[in-house]
């Protein structure tokens, strides 16, 4: 059984376009399914637009879905009541893309880390205290800035913070969304680094969203390629860009530019005549899917 | 590395004028083809006066841009590399100024313009190319309006010939239905064609020079390469010089001649665009290249411990030490010099017409432009006359 498994997530949003004209429905997810096993890294890749952070939000319900299927352990979570969606939550985390802006900037970073512990209500005050000086070094940090202020540090050990308290609770799942494009790419490297030996410690399952397909290449054992709104090509990583089936994902590899000015570029334009829209996922290779 | 072949000529270790002399020495050689600078930085030292202080953001920056050129200034962010591009048009705000240098711009020092003088190169002899196209924008004016007013405001057209003028630009840098678009609001536009539309403005006036601030940096992957070609197709059609800002190594490897990689604010190492990818000198342009994800999938990536310094909390020495893996006693103590290294065979220039070096070839077989080279220069220990030539040896192995 897969940790999570999605099925025909729907997320509509309607647009007012006035008082006497009729709303217009935007498709942000239409469609997506995909299952994640446990200890995996899935990556969720595409370009802004394609319904990549929709899809992360649906899963924990922090945006409500318009229709689908979302089985976490194998339980319904959007047929969960809200007592048990907060505990479902204990077990599924999310860690944000831009560290400035979704820590609190009036809290400590020894609060912002323990918070969810007192949400839960785990243990007490001095139990909890050791728990989030515990987690501090877990991530990298020293403890001893527990009492210092988000703007105090810097955008990588910001994210540490952000992912310290993402795992406060011992989660199995984490949804991270674009942990490290905020950061300077020497610090992205340490991050990356510190989420793959958490893996292995922790034995995590993420859910990794990003738009940066070599990070992506590096980290994930498979891959969906989400394009407004649907998945358009899913399977493992290599298989995928080894040979990429659709249209979109040759595009959007090639438009990746190679950090060797002695590489041949050859530029794929999209041809969005070259490939039907409504087109099915169908098998293309082994574990390797394509909308062709 | 290939130390042996290079024959070293390292200029002494603390010695801040000992650098133009070897530098301006390497230029005069003999170089056939080679247009002179349109933009040369010299020691450009600029900072902000915060708490009766002082803070330098950009260190003693030396560089030239010549016609038709491409340099990529890359760095992370705090490196001074924007603050560089602000100074050399005189844009540095209060507390904001610069301290100390020349910007020769087509041999006038830029510092020493009247304000109405300097009002005249901006916008139409040098360009300047923001990353973040929605604020550079107006939002209350088409972007046909701003195109217009650029151009008059220049003198380059009449309130009769400007909006005939802006739809020509528009289809220049490839927007579609250029005549409708004309009249649309920022707004109204993507990511994408609000830069373009940017790039048309800037390139109204037909500048010598653009500097593009991270372009590309807001956008999609698939939309950065449709800009970056637009600019490269651009500079071949109308020889622009361009000062390329960025901290994507990709985008250097595909845009740039030659590149200058700078740290706290200094330029820490400067070569040619082949040359720098082959032969990375310095340990942070060394470890931004290993940073990059591409070795076996699920491997450790090779991380620079630590973090840019920020603003007026430089280590003492050289400011790269306490994050650099191959620090050794002189480090803390003082900054480096600059060292500079011949290109293999002595030549100062190398191209396919002149026999050329093996990578030269190889990229024009591949029908890619044959690079400009230069000296390749670094600020580091690791390659200073300062440092006796075993001990130098010991820390580089």
């Amino acid at each position: 059984m897969p940790l999570l498994d999605v099925q025909d997530l729907v997320k509509e949003f309607t647009r007012k376009r006035g008082i006497l004209a009729p709303a217009s429905v935007v498709h942000a997810v239409d469609g997506v399914s995909f299952s994640i096993e446990e200890g995996e890294t899935f990556g969720l890749v595409g370009e802004s637009g394609s319904g990549k952070t929709t899809t992360g939000r649906c899963i924990l319900r922090l945006i409500e879905p318009t229709s689908g299927s979302v089985r976490f352990k194998g339980e319904d979570v959007l047929a969960f009541s809200r007592q048990r969606l907060r505990e479902a939550r204990r077990d599924m985390q999310i860690v944000f893309q831009d560290p400035y802006s979704s820590l609190n900037p009036r809290m400590r970073a020894g609060d912002i880390v323990e918070e969810p512990l007192i949400i839960h209500g785990v243990g007490a005050k001095p139990q909890r205290r050791a728990r989030v000086a515990e987690l501090f070094e877990l991530v990298g940090l020293d403890p001893s800035q527990l009492t210092r202020y988000p703007h105090q540090f810097s955008g990588g050990q910001r994210q540490r913070i952000g992912l310290a308290r993402a795992l406060a609770l011992n989660p199995s799942l984490v949804i991270a969304d674009e942990p490290v494009s905020a950061l300077d790419v020497s610090v992205q490297a340490q991050v990356i680094n510190l989420l793959m030996d958490l893996q292995g410690r922790l034995k995590l399952t993420y859910l990794f969203i990003a738009h940066d397909l070599r990070l992506v290449r590096h980290i994930c054992s498979r891959v969906a390629v989400m394009y407004l709104g649907k998945i358009v090509e899913m399977g493992k990583t290599e298989a995928i860009f080894a040979a990429p089936a659709h249209p979109y994902t040759r595009a959007l590899l090639s438009a990746i530019p190679v950090p060797d000015p002695t590489a041949p570029r050859q530029r794929i334009v999209l041809d969005p005549a070259s490939f039907r829209r409504e087109a099915p996922l169908r098998d293309v290779g082994a574990d390797h899917l394509a909308a062709v | 590395m290939s130390d042996q072949r290079d024959a070293q000529l390292a200029v002494g270790g603390s010695g801040r004028p000992a650098q133009p002399a070897a530098l301006a020495s390497f230029d005069e050689s003999p170089v056939a083809n080679r247009p002179p600078p349109l933009l040369s930085v010299e020691h450009l030292t600029t900072g902000f006066d915060i708490g009766g202080q002082f803070l330098p953001a950009v260190i003693d920056v030396s560089f030239h841009v010549r016609p038709a050129e491409t340099l990529c200034l890359v760095g992370e962010s705090g490196s001074g590399k924007s603050v560089t591009a602000l100074s050399i048009l005189r844009l540095v705000q209060r507390p904001g100024r610069i301290a100390d240098g020349r910007i020769l711009f087509r041999e006038r020092d830029l510092r020493s313009l009247h304000e109405r003088d300097m009002q005249k190169i901006r916008g139409a002899e040098i360009a300047l190319i923001f990353q973040e196209p929605m604020t550079a924008l107006n939002p209350v004016f088409t972007i046909g309006n701003q195109i217009e007013e650029t151009l008059r405001v220049h003198g380059r057209a009449t309130r009769r010939t400007a909006r005939q003028k802006a739809i020509e630009l528009l289809e220049a840098v490839s927007v579609p239905e250029p005549h409708k678009r004309v009249r649309d609001y920022p707004h109204q536009l993507s990511g994408g064609l609000r830069q373009r539309a940017l790039i048309a403005m800037s390139l109204a006036c037909e500048p010598a020079l653009v500097i593009a601030d991270e372009p590309t940096t807001a956008l999609d992957v698939t939309i950065q390469a449709q800009i970056l070609d637009l600019l490269r197709s651009l500079q071949q059609k109308m020889g622009l010089a361009l000062l390329l800002i960025t901290h994507d190594l990709g985008v250097v490897a595909e845009m740039a001649d030659r590149v200058a990689v700078m740290y706290a604010g200094r330029i820490v190492e400067e070569a040619g665009v082949q040359e720098l990818f082959a032969d990375p000198r310095h340990p942070y342009t060394r470890g931004l290249m290993a940073s990059i994800p591409g070795g076996a999938p699920g491997t450790r990536l090779q991380a620079i411990q630590g973090s840019v310094p920020p603003l007026g909390e430089l280590p003492p020495g050289c400011s790269f030490t306490p994050r650099c893996p191959n620090r050794f006693d002189p480090c803390p103590t003082a900054h480096p010099g600059v060292t500079v290294f011949l290109p293999p065979g002595g030549g100062s220039h190398t191209s396919v017409e002149s026999g050329g070096s093996h990578t030269d070839f190889h990229a024009a077989s591949r029908g890619l432009r044959v690079r400009t080279e230069g000296p390749h220069t670094t600020r580091c220990y690791l390659y200073s006359d300062a440092v006796e030539p075993d001990v130098r040896e010991a820390e580089r192995s």
